[in-house]
């Protein structure tokens, strides 16, 4: 059943005319996703791989003839802020930010008028989202071919700070037979629309997710929220974690941030040994290699190895 | 993006908050004309982007014009945690009644910024909320509606302040408030804040951090204010290694690479991305025995050169004689174009690719032509089959020698 997308969700890209959202839009198409429209102001009456481009995201809502589900989202970080606004405004309800380096304050004045009017955020600073087989949001997993090796659908639901592991963790749940539910990029951003504790009520609500897999770093408090989202919450999803950036906690590299802008540790709190020791008093067991995590996953699904 | 002390407080002053008659100076004759000017004891504080001042010597007490001159020199010569001060702080010694803590910051989980009051100014607010929570009063603000003062004075009065002090106060944090958002500060910080004698407030010390991707829309008021942008404002001296990468990420738009050698002294060079790829193999180096000579990023599918370009830089590096070309699966950058521009850097520098790289384990987009490449010159590869834990274990191997074994057991 996957979670967030559909068969039949429709989604615009705004910001259609850049390079990368070129290829996006058609890799979203090569893989069936039903790309409705672009936004690109001052270009109206252009078409990308067939997707014809409108000024506003109110005249793509209008050519599609009712409301449009979704917004990709990848103009510039000056200009980002407004497009998620307009996309807000015109109705959409779940909208995944590409776009990198945006200012914190914008992001979270996203975040609170998505909460306003019901809408959801993906990242800022991500690769967007897949249900395998159903739709693909975003450019994760890359052109429809790589994404379709890579994700076959089946039974775990993938969380990723990192765009790049979101794909190599699903590829090896793939490999190991247990294939993806849902996969989703979240961003690597130090303020994000929807953390992992976030997400968990919908996966807990799908069907076809029997287990979670996340990978996380150093920064932030999210894993923590995870925690007490799980000791609130009587979960039925057992969850297999990832840290990577342990060589941060070094005391040569205080105060830096490596691989994404999340990852600048703040406090103690934020630091990888803090946080594993966190997650595994909580039940939730972090592995060392990445590549135990389909085993860990069938263990605690109880599917023979 | 980090200020000086003399930087924060000119942002503190320009949001309406009370500051001494400080002086900055990067001459003894200036300091010792700042302390004639506030005439009676002074502070000279040394302006460097580290902590540590008050241990290191970086902060003294003069009585006299002649004496705040004195320490000036010194403390101009004087390198704190290897950094050399742009100048010295002179400042009036306050009558101070009550030191408090005013600060707004991110509270990333509520997605909000967040003010903190205390009226145990001067010391380490984390120390104080653990040992002291009463005195601690904490807010969180809208992102979208204007900040009302009455959410300052709700702070304040948690803490327990009333009558004039708690008006003080309030107009204080509020005024830090629109600071933090205005100027899309991470941290806004007066520490302490001080009520003088005549019961008016005043910001002893101000620290201000500006998020760096917020800086673009800040680049009028900082000049005006006197910040000088040029300066990079590094934690450390960036390393011969840092600033060529960053000259050929700069010279070329197609893709991104990074590279940091700042706090690592092995020997095995890493060519690896992306983001959270290149943390992933970092750390699998390392638990398996290899010490990696460097850190880096590939990403947004770079050209052939810019991929050589980091190679070359790497293999450069004193001690490195062998890399390891390692991503996590890729969609976007290109296998081919990568492993051209390793072997080209290899090439380029007279050594064998077969030998000189370790491994290559780039799986993804067009991985088939770039396998075909890599045979040619018969270099070590591998497909997403090899996680990405056992390509950094064989790597490590090859490094010492076959000493370690691939299968992960560390030596």
């Amino acid at each position: 059943m996957a979670i967030l997308l559909s068969e039949d969700f429709t989604f615009i890209v705004q910001g259609i005319t850049g390079r990368e959202a070129v290829n996006l839009t058609k890799e979203c198409l090569d893989y069936g996703s039903k790309v409705v429209g672009g936004v690109t102001p001052g270009r109206k009456g252009r078409e990308v791989h067939g997707v014809p481009v409108f000024d506003t995201v109110e005249q793509a809502v209008e050519n599609h003839g009712g409301p449009i589900d979704g917004s990709v989202v990848t103009v510039p970080p000056a200009f980002a802020k407004d497009a998620v606004f307009e996309a807000i405004e015109n109705g959409i309800k779940l909208i995944v930010v590409v776009t990198e380096r945006i200012p914190r304050r914008d992001v979270a004045q996203m975040v609170e008028l998505a909460d306003l009017r019901g809408a959801r955020i993906i990242g800022p600073n991500c690769l967007g989202l897949i249900a395998p087989g159903i739709c693909k949001m975003g450019g994760i997993g890359g052109p429809a071919k790589d994404a379709a090796k890579a994700y076959q659908p089946g039974r775990v639901g993938v969380m990723s700070r990192s765009g790049g592991m979101t794909t190599e963790i699903s590829s090896s749940l793939t490999a190991a037979g247990l294939g993806v539910s849902t996969a989703i990029s979240i961003g690597g951003d130090a303020i994000i629309g929807s953390t992992y504790a976030e997400l968990m009520p919908l996966f807990e609500a799908d069907e076809q997710t029997e287990g979670i897999v996340i990978y996380t770093e150093p920064g932030g408090r999210m894993e923590a929220e995870l925690v007490d989202w799980r000791e609130r919450n009587d979960s039925r999803l057992p969850i297999v974690a990832f840290m990577a950036g342990k060589f941060m906690d070094d005391e040569e590299m205080r105060g830096m941030s490596f691989g994404h802008a999340g990852t600048i540790v703040e406090g103690k709190e934020d630091s990888a040994t803090e946080k594993i020791a966190r997650l595994e008093a909580a039940g939730i067991p972090v592995v060392e290699r990445i590549d135990e995590i389909p085993d860990r996953v069938k263990e605690l699904l109880g599917v023979a190895a | 993006m980090r200020f000086y002390e003399y930087e924060s407080r000119r942002i503190v002053e320009r949001a309406g908050i009370p500051v001494t008659q400080y002086g900055f100076c990067t001459t003894p004759e200036e300091a010792r004309a700042a302390a004639e000017r506030i005439g009676g004891p002074t502070v000279i504080k040394s302006q460097v982007l580290t902590g540590g001042r008050m241990k290191a010597g970086g902060v003294r007490f003069a009585d006299t014009p002649d004496e705040a001159a004195e320490h000036a020199a010194a403390i101009l010569d004087l390198e704190i945690n290897g950094h050399r001060p742009v100048g010295v702080l002179v400042d009036p010694k306050a009558e101070v009644e009550q030191e408090y803590y005013a600060a707004v910051l991110w509270d990333g989980r509520a997605k909000r910024p967040m003010m903190l009051f205390s009226d145990m100014g001067g010391i380490d607010i984390e120390q104080v909320a653990e040992e002291h929570p009463e005195h601690v009063g904490r807010g969180h603000l809208s992102n979208l509606l204007p900040i009302s003062d009455f959410q300052a004075k709700e702070v304040v009065a948690r803490v327990g302040l009333t009558g004039s002090e708690l008006n003080r106060a309030t107009a204080v944090l509020a005024r830090l408030a629109r600071l933090q958002r205005d100027w899309d500060m991470t941290l806004a910080e007066i520490n302490p804040l001080a009520r003088l004698s005549d019961g008016s407030f005043v910001a002893l010390d101000a620290h201000m951090e500006m998020e760096n991707e917020a800086v673009f829309r800040h680049r009028k008021a900082l000049e005006e204010l006197g910040v000088d942008l040029s300066d990079p404002r590094e934690q450390y001296e960036p390393s011969e290694f840092e600033r060529n990468v960053k000259a050929i990420d700069a010279a070329d738009h197609r893709g991104v690479i990074q590279g940091k050698d700042h706090g690592f002294h092995g020997n095995l060079g890493l060519v690896i991305g992306a983001g959270g790829g290149s943390l992933t193999l970092t750390d699998a180096v390392r638990a398996q025995g290899g010490k990696p000579a460097n850190y880096s990023e590939i990403g947004g599918n770079p050209s052939v050169a810019k991929a050589k370009g980091l190679a070359m830089e790497v293999l450069k590096k004193e001690g490195v004689d062998k890399i390891a070309v390692m991503m996590s699966i890729v969609s976007n950058t290109r296998v081919d174009i990568v492993a051209r521009g390793v072997i080209k850097a290899c090439l380029e520098l007279g050594k064998d690719p077969a030998e000189t790289i370790a491994i290559f384990r780039i799986p993804g987009a067009w991985e088939e032509e770039g396998y075909k490449i890599l045979d040619r010159y018969g270099v070590e590869y591998c497909d997403r089959s090899v996680s990405m834990w056992e390509a950094a274990g064989r790597a490590v191997a090859k490094i010492q020698g076959g000493g370690a074994s691939a299968n992960g057991e560390a030596s």
